[in-house]
């Protein structure tokens, strides 16, 4: 297993002034594959990528980047990858080509494949009006696409990437995801972090979810999706009053009720059917339904279900227990 | 199984990264208005104040310039390196130290980068200051060989100066360092730089005699008029010694301590 995975880590420990960030954290990536590491605020995803990257020593455990030990070898781990940090690495004062030619030479490139490289680059981010123009002048989206083209100068095969569209609007975000994919296509290894959970489900291959700093669930996103209890089936009421009847009425054990928005939600393996038996329970009993809707479950669904549960030990413990 | 060889691109390309790093420090303080008007625009202005303003006031024996030249270059040596501060500390604050650290170049080439565009900086505003005071009516007596042990001296101050300011840009918040030039532009005054010790309140002789900037300006003072700086020469180099071996390691902890926290 360890040979094809190009992201290693093994019993990762970290600490801050005695509170620990990450516990045992345990992860795989396969060579070429988009991997995402979901997690809420505070979860130890940047801390991962931290240690993954050299830029922090773990208190226990082992990491490696391309068959590379991280913590022995710190200086053949940075030739095999690079970082687009949390926050954009670009000097405002530099223009995108100055920006990218700086850090072609540190990259240690030559000469000449350092211009064509460049080139290349700015062509591939879309960035050549902007080529000339000084980085502070740059659009957020185009600061983060001149960042992730800088950490790509040395065609690196491990690419780390935290949080790499936050902040960004849907167009400029597609646009990185588009990038990314194409990534893969090379044979790039990507590890990402991100909060948004389409983005995993756009992109990653394999997603990891960190609680509490250790993995609570992996696989793909169909996977994670389908280890929750499937579609379900929800009528929402047309006025207050047929919803609190509603309320009074029993719709088995799993059912779920909004509220907020007048709905009741029931697991079904067979959405037609139970549509039916719900529609004719509410006409049996007088109760106007103004909406009937199929719920897939989504990776938000699966987030909150298993990350949820702040504050309620033993919710959280027989989560982590069942996941 | 991959092997770390196979990325390998050359890792020890010590000369080639300081002067990556120098590249984009001199491009920070062409591109920054900041840091030109307090590079250079200042220095000059400073020595236009001196001469003009309180040249008159201060006068002793109708030579105020020629006493102060060596005083204001010091002065202006010292908030110039004061710059370097704010610039570490805004580089610790963003993404990119980040990203320079995890790429295979040589660690400390960033803080080099800093201190070597410092010292060209603070050298070219030097020159500038001196252009001013010549013409202003400065008329220096020093032989070559004394205007070369002053410029060395100069860049020795300089570079001294600098590898403190980096120390407390690595130690401090961007706004904390941006206070740091104060130290430069005050301590030089209660010195036998601007006014001799003996027209000075008497409780203050002390401190006038015993603080650094005084053996360091009449170093330059006796370079700039020809002369040898005997025991004040010793003096300015034991404190800019001290000041450097200081800066010089504090950056290379704090620095560190960055990398293994
Ligand atoms: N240098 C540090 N010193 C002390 N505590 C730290 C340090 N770095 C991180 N932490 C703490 O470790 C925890 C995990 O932080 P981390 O940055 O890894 O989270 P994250 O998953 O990336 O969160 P976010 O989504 O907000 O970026 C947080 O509680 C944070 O306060
Ligand atoms: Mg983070």
């Amino acid at each position: 297993m360890a040979s094809t995975s190009m992201i290693v880590t093994r019993g990762l420990r970290k600490s801050f002034r005695g509170t620990p960030v990450l516990e045992n954290l345990n992860i795989d990536v396969a060579r070429g594959e988009i991997f995402a590491l979901l997690g809420p605020n505070g979860a130890g995803k940047t801390t991962t990528v931290n240690i993954l990257t050299t830029l922090l020593k773990p208190d226990a455990g082992t990491a490696s980047i391309a068959g590379i030990d991280v913590v022995h070898d710190p200086a053949a781990a940075r030739a095999a990858l690079s970082l687009t940090g949390q926050f954009a690495a670009v000097d405002p004062f530099q223009s995108g080509a100055e920006n990218l030619a700086m850090m072609a030479r540190l990259a240690h490139l030559g000469r000449k494949s350092a211009r064509i490289r460049t080139a290349e680059l700015l062509e591939q981010f879309d960035l050549e009006g902007a080529a000339g123009r000084l980085a502070s002048t740059y659009s957020g989206g185009m600061r983060r696409r001149l960042d992730l083209a800088i950490s790509l100068l040395a065609a690196p095969p491990v690419v780390f990437l935290d949080e790499p569209t936050t902040g960004l609007d849907p167009r400029s975000r597609n646009q990185m995801w588009s990038v990314v994919r194409e990534l893969t296509a090379g044979g790039t290894t990507i590890l990402l972090t991100t909060q948004y959970l389409e983005e995993a489900d756009q992109l990653a291959d394999s997603v990891a979810v960190l609680n509490h700093g250790t993995v609570v669930a992996t696989g793909s996103p169909a996977e994670l999706k389908a280890g929750l209890n499937g579609d379900r089936v929800e009528l929402t009421f047309e006025t207050d009053v047929a919803y609190a009847g509603a309320r009074r009425l029993d719709f088995g054990a799993a059912a779920v009720f909004d509220d907020e928005r007048s709905a009741v939600s029931v697991p079904s393996s067979a959405p037609v059917a139970t549509t039916r038996e719900l529609l004719a329970l509410a006409d049996r009993h007088g109760l106007a339904v103004s909406n009937i809707s199929l719920l897939k479950p989504t990776l938000d669904d699966v987030f909150l279900h298993l990350t949820g549960a702040i504050g309620s030990d033993t919710v959280s413990n027989a989560e982590e227990a069942a996941a | 199984m991959t092997t770390a060889t196979q990325f390998a691109r050359p890792t020890n390309r010590p000369f080639l990264d300081i002067g990556a790093m120098i590249l984009r420090e001199s491009r920070r303080t062409i591109r920054s208005i900041d840091m030109l008007v307090t590079g250079l625009a200042l220095p000059a202005l400073i020595m236009c104040v001196f001469v003009i303003v309180f040249g008159g006031a201060a006068q002793r024996d109708g030579h105020y310039i020629q006493y102060v030249v060596p005083a204001i270059l010091i002065l202006c040596a010292g908030f110039g390196s004061a710059m370097t501060a704010v610039t570490v500390a805004k580089d610790m604050r963003g993404g990119i130290i980040d990203r320079f650290r995890t790429m295979p170049i040589f660690g400390g080439s960033v803080l080099v980068g800093h201190v070597a565009a410092s010292v060209i900086r603070n050298l070219i505003s030097s020159v500038v200051v001196i252009g001013v005071a010549v013409l202003l009516g400065f008329r220096p007596s020093a032989d070559l060989a004394h205007w070369v042990l002053a410029l060395l001296y100069l860049a020795f101050t300089i570079t001294a100066f600098t590898w403190l300011c980096c120390a407390a840009g690595l130690l401090l918040s961007e706004e904390a360092a941006g206070s740091v030039n104060f130290v430069f532009l005050f301590l030089p005054y209660v010195s036998s730089g601007f006014v001799p010790i003996d027209t000075m309140p008497s409780w203050l002789h002390g401190f006038a005699n015993a603080q650094p900037f005084t053996p360091i300006t009449e170093t330059m003072r006796a370079f700039i008029n020809n002369t040898s700086p005997g025991t004040n020469g010793w003096l300015a180099l034991a404190w800019l010694g001290g000041v450097l071996v200081v800066g010089y390691g504090a950056s290379l902890i704090l620095f560190r301590r960055r990398v293994n926290s």
